[in-house]
């Protein structure tokens, strides 16, 4: 019969010791202690700003990154962030492979987690492998049911970390214990709960076979320098099974015992060569090493390693890693470049900005007099957390008049924005004498008892250029 | 390598994938299965998709459409949004309608309010004749510069708004320039000559009392236009020193407007809109840049400025006015200024 849909193997990764298992670890717990507890940590910004040092404030709006704070105009900053994030991800897997794949992505890290607490409940492989098969008893339901519940509260766990990030995180917490939570925030709390449970505890695999773009062109990144996990056919085959004591000769060093299939989380053979469905997280290079050192063989049997790197011992000579490639050149030159623009955008970044718009109609009026006006909207961008005052000038009209026009008795040396906003005023300039053409002019606004100043160049529209 | 198991199964070599059996002219067609859940996916949001069709309206009958167990429409949405739009105005509505024009240009949000609506309604109502941005046209007076025929106080402005110019109201303003050539109230070389002199006002020169244009002007316009020729809000006679220039300044223009005079109309707002609309766009229009100072405190009520609230006015509201009405009557103290004039230059 054909199969037109494939059905999902379900995988017991078997519990395994080692090196990059102990790399692993160490991932998850830095990673998921990040996410679980930067929404926590506090950072004074005085009295008109919020003190969480990570805060997306949606209906500010503002984004606060410790020190760093960001209005919406500003989220080139975050086009940064995505491009370094890009070719960092580039960089790092044309030297190291899929690294973020294996230790760092939340597919992967959730995944591991999950996988751990049904261990934890369910035991190691073949226990959980016999459970799944076994008839429903009340054993079964209860430990299914238990796995089943830590996984809920984890996914629950999680979704309530991500919205934390959105609003203030103790008020909110409290809020949840008094049952008043918004209707916005518990939908996004529901439907992240579902997501993080679907994902990391059914799906797995599924999401780096079928969905993850990124394992389909994680090969562009690859070269001859990079390195993979690998199994070493030179020395492994022919494999077979192997008794103590009997000789190597004539033999390959795997003896088949296919520890480095039982522990893989992708469910595959890396003996198979590459394959796109190996996510290079090193569980069997921990598995093989072992066993190596059981029957007395050296290490390295599955090892990251480069092909060139590979090819070169087989030869004899044993060639360097190299890393200074112009690939990896390249993406370190594009990192490089990125990363100072973006330190210049925050270093420069101005707490005063000035806006000037043109009227559209009229572009100039005559006045009784026969000097003319040109009408401007005026955006003050107060980005400090105090009440400012402003003087505004023109630069480049003689005999100039400025006119304000709000409410009350505003004058052009008072114009006042209130903390961490904006002010916009309709302004009126006059030229006594008007200019013959239209002129550039340069809007200059002062802060008053405050070093900060910003400029914006307009022009000035005159009757000659009417038609 | 070939099916040995099945018989069914067949494998192209060079891929190692099984075909589906299907061969077009020896093409063959590869199975790479889809995942299982896929399918599951699919038929979710078929499940999904029969829903909408009972909850929305989505099957097209005679007439329309299947209206959904929701009764959902874009039309109530719409009215949804606006009437939360409404609520949202009413707050400061009310503080609006109990503010004076003084307390308007004083408070920044009844401020903010009035130009917001003052903008929206103008670009309704008003920019037709006086343009989008209120720059006006040959005929339509730009509302941006500081020159006004009835005044440009906020109180003045508000008045115009009510009550229109030679509209069909009670208490419209109301002047009429006579048709000096039509009429033959002049001759032909005495317009051209008037022209002349006025024109030399506009272009900054000093009136010459010897000249004839400067004898003309004083016999015939000064009464409107005041013997300065800086014109009078009291009966919408513009400035004719300064540089603008209502139906163009150039002399065919001028000498059209002596000889066949103009009549320009802006209807009565009063009841078309409502007073609070008339209040904002007042505000509006006198910060459009040209409007001078009125001098108001803010706790001065300055709401109806010119408004008559005896009986009787409700009564004469609706008679019409024809075209009798419009006619010029004061002739006895124009001839009476004329003299003066006469005496004082001769």
């Amino acid at each position: 019969m054909l199969q037109y849909f494939a059905k999902q193997e379900k995988i017991y990764p078997k519990r395994v010791w080692g090196k990059y298992r102990k790399l692993k670890w160490a991932a998850m717990i830095i990673t998921l202690g990040i996410y679980y507890l930067v929404p926590f940590i506090r950072w004074d910004r005085g009295p008109n700003a919020p003190d969480q040092a990570v805060l997306i404030d949606l209906e500010g709006p503002r984004a606060y990154w410790f020190w760093i704070e960001i209005w919406p105009q500003e989220v080139y900053i975050l086009t940064g962030i995505l491009i370094l994030a890009a070719i960092a991800l580039f960089f790092i897997t044309s030297l190291f492979g899929r690294v973020w794949c294996g230790y760092f992505c939340p597919q992967t890290v959730w995944t591991d987690l999950f996988v751990w607490v049904e261990r934890i409940v369910q035991g190691d492989r073949n226990a959980r492998k016999k459970l799944h098969e076994a008839p429903w008893s009340f054993e079964k339901v209860r430990k299914i049911a238990t796995t089943h519940f830590i996984w809920l509260m984890i996914a629950w766990c999680t979704a309530g970390s991500f919205v934390l990030y959105f609003n203030d995180a103790p008020t909110l917490v409290q809020s949840f214990f008094e049952f008043d939570v918004s209707p916005t925030v518990l939908a996004f709390i529901i439907g992240l709960t579902a997501s993080t449970y679907l994902m990391a505890g059914f799906a797995r695999e599924q999401v780096c076979t079928y969905m993850c773009p990124y394992a389909r062109f994680q090969s562009a990144m690859f070269d001859k320098d990079t390195l993979l996990i690998g199994y070493d056919v030179d020395r492994g085959e022919p494999r077979g099974k192997h008794k103590k004591g009997e000789s190597w000769e004539g033999r390959g060093d795997c003896i088949n015992c296919s520890l480095c299939v039982q522990v893989c989380p992708m469910g595959i053979d890396i003996r198979d060569g590459l394959q796109m469905e190996c996510i290079a997280c090193g569980l069997c290079v921990d598995a093989c090493n072992g066993v190596m050192d059981q029957v007395d063989r050296p290490r390295g049997l599955i090892r990251y390693d480069t092909e060139n790197h590979m090819r070169a011992e087989v030869k004899g000579g044993a060639e360097k890693f190299r890393f200074l490639r112009p690939r990896t050149i390249y993406y370190g030159a594009i990192i490089a470049l990125v990363g100072a623009i973006m330190l210049y955008a925050l270093i420069f970044r101005s707490p005063l900005e000035l806006h000037v718009l043109h009227d559209r109609n009229p572009v100039f009026t005559t006045l009784s007099g026969g000097e003319i006006r040109n009408g401007y909207t005026i955006k003050i961008l107060n980005k400090t957390h105090e009440f400012q005052t402003y003087s505004l000038s023109v630069e480049g009209l003689e005999n100039v008049s400025i006119v304000v026009k709000a409410a009350g008795n505003v004058s052009a040396n008072e114009l006042s924005v209130p903390a961490d906003s904006v002010g916009s005023y309709h302004v009126l300039v006059s030229a006594d004498t008007p200019p013959a053409a239209p002129r550039k002019i340069r809007f200059i606004l002062q802060a008053m008892g405050a070093d900060m100043q910003d400029s914006y160049d307009a022009k000035f529209i005159t009757k000659r250029d009417e038609r | 390598m070939m099916s040995d198991d099945h018989k069914n199964k067949d494998v192209d070599e060079v891929s190692g994938v099984e075909t589906t059996g299907h061969s077009w002219d020896g093409l063959k067609e590869l199975n790479n299965p889809l995942p299982r859940w896929w399918v599951w996916v699919f038929v979710v949001s078929i499940i999904w998709s029969i829903w909408y069709f009972v909850v929305y309206p989505a099957w097209p009958v005679p007439g329309g459409a299947t209206e959904g167990t929701s009764g959902y429409t874009q039309y109530k949405e719409l009215a949804e949004s606006q009437q939360e739009i409404i609520e949202r105005q009413a707050a400061y509505l009310e503080r609006f309608e109990d503010a004076s024009l003084g307390d308007v240009m004083a408070d920044p949000e009844l401020y903010a309010f009035a130009m917001a609506g003052g903008k929206s309604a103008f670009k309704d109502n008003c920019a037709t004749c006086h343009g989008t941005g209120g720059e006006g046209g040959n005929g339509y007076p730009n509302l941006n510069d500081d020159d006004w025929l009835w005044g440009g106080k906020l109180t003045d402005i508000h008045q115009t708004l009510q009550y229109g110019i030679r509209a069909d109201s009670y208490e419209t303003r109301l002047s009429q320039m006579p048709a000096f050539g039509q009429e033959k109230l002049l001759e032909r070389e005495d317009i051209d000559t008037v022209v002349e002199y006025v024109m030399s006002l506009s272009n900054g020169e000093a009136a010459n009392a010897e000249s004839r244009g400067f004898q003309i002007f004083q016999q015939n316009c000064a009464s409107c236009h005041g013997a300065d020729a800086k014109g009078d809000t009291e009966f919408g006679a513009p400035n004719l020193t300064d540089a603008i220039w209502l139906y163009g300044d150039r002399q065919e223009e001028i000498f059209r407007t002596v000889y066949y005079s103009r009549n320009g109309m802006m209807p009565a707002w009063k009841g078309r809109l409502d007073e609070n609309t008339i209040k904002a766009l007042s505000v509006y229009i006198h910060q459009l840049g040209g409007g001078l100072p009125d001098e108001l405190k803010p706790d001065e009520d300055l709401r109806n400025p010119a408004t008559p609230e005896s009986p009787e006015y409700e009564k004469t509201q609706d008679i019409e006015i024809g075209e009798e009405a419009i006619e010029p009557q004061p002739e006895a103290p124009i001839a009476k200024e004329i003299e003066q004039n006469l005496e004082q230059h001769e």
